[in-house]
């Protein structure tokens, strides 16, 4: 069985979701059920003390889902430090999806916190889950501090634009010794299949589900797109040319050749 | 007596404990965790833990994200 395996865990699906931006709790848990995740990224944020919210938790069945907690709103390695060792003394797994985004506007990770969170994560015995810029250099460095997977981003997050970086997540996926999760910007199930087809090893939505009107038909559609993606990629594509190679016989045509 | 609670000023009688604090803000303690001056607490702590005078509370919980 083709199992997506990260540190000492497997998983049947290699298909990630993330639970924001859903317009009710209900759309969001459709959309995991429909999608046939495993890993489920949830973010850390103070309660409005004003007017105190149930915990997304109590909706989320813990026995069923791997919950990976993000650092969102981190803007050094400082703060998701810290985020992260709340997320464990809530009685999560301590596995974490490191986020450094100093940036407001493109929230794009900022590399050399990533790398320093990420040392001290990993040595605090932290499952360490980088979203990083799609840099093979830093990925490797990252690999090498000890983090689990590395999660290069397709597009800044949430724009649905799919994988504008895909000449460097083929480097990434190329000299990768551990998994490589596309995240961020993956927008429509094709995108999803492309990752998987280069050799991904796993991707992650959350907008592509959340902002659409349907979040359950596009999350089974993405869990398609995966699969058939993560199938072609196991047969191996055919190689490309640029010139024609024709598919039916170039003899017994209905015309007298010279 | 004064303390900061997740940014917010909130004037407290003396002495409180973490644990009244919840009730007071109606917070379920099982699904937040609590820095007190920048340190986590256990949840048995929560009891313990006497608010002073300028103490800085956060209380953090999971919502939505990606």
């Amino acid at each position: 069985m083709d199992l997506l395996q990260i540190a000492n865990r497997t998983f049947r699906s290699r298909l990630m979701v993330g639970t924001g931006k859903f317009s009710s709790h209900q759309a969001m848990l459709d959309a995991m059920e429909h999608s046939g995740c495993e890993i489920v990224t949830v973010a850390l944020r103070r309660v409005d003390i004003n007017n105190p919210q149930d915990s997304l938790l109590s909706h989320i069945d813990r026995e069923r889902y791997l919950l990976l907690p993000n650092t969102s709103g981190a803007r050094t390695a400082e703060e998701a430090i810290r985020l992260a060792r709340i997320a464990r003394a809530a009685g999560c797994e301590p596995w974490i999806k490191l986020e450094v985004t100093p940036d407001p506007y493109y929230l794009l990770p900022d590399p050399i916190e990533t790398l320093k969170a990420t040392e001290i994560l990993a040595k605090e015995g932290f499952i360490v889950l980088p979203y990083m810029p799609a840099d093979p250099v830093l990925a490797k460095r990252l690999e090498e501090a000890g983090a689990a997977t590395v999660m290069p981003l397709g597009a800044p997050i949430g724009t649905n634009r799919g994988l504008l970086t895909r000449d460097l997540i083929a480097i990434i996926i190329e000299q990768a010794r551990i998994p490589v999760v596309v995240d961020a910007g993956l927008g429509a199930p094709s995108h999803a299949a492309e990752a998987m087809e280069m050799g991904a090893a796993a991707v992650l939505v959350n907008t592509a589900l959340a902002d659409t009107p349907d979040p359950a038909a596009m999350a089974r559609a993405f869990s398609k797109g995966v699969e058939a993606g993560r199938e072609a990629y196991l047969a191996g594509l055919g190689p490309k040319r640029l010139q024609a190679s024709a598919s039916s016989p170039l003899t017994g045509f209905l015309r007298n050749e010279s | 007596m004064r303390i900061t609670v997740n940014g917010k000023h909130k004037q407290i009688t003396d002495p409180t404990s973490i644990a009244a604090l919840f009730e007071m803000v109606g917070v379920n303690p099982e699904q937040v965790v609590a820095e007190h001056n920048g340190t986590i607490l256990a949840p048995q702590q929560y009891r313990e833990t006497i608010l002073r005078e300028g103490d800085t509370i956060e209380l953090i919980q999971f919502v939505g994200g990606g």
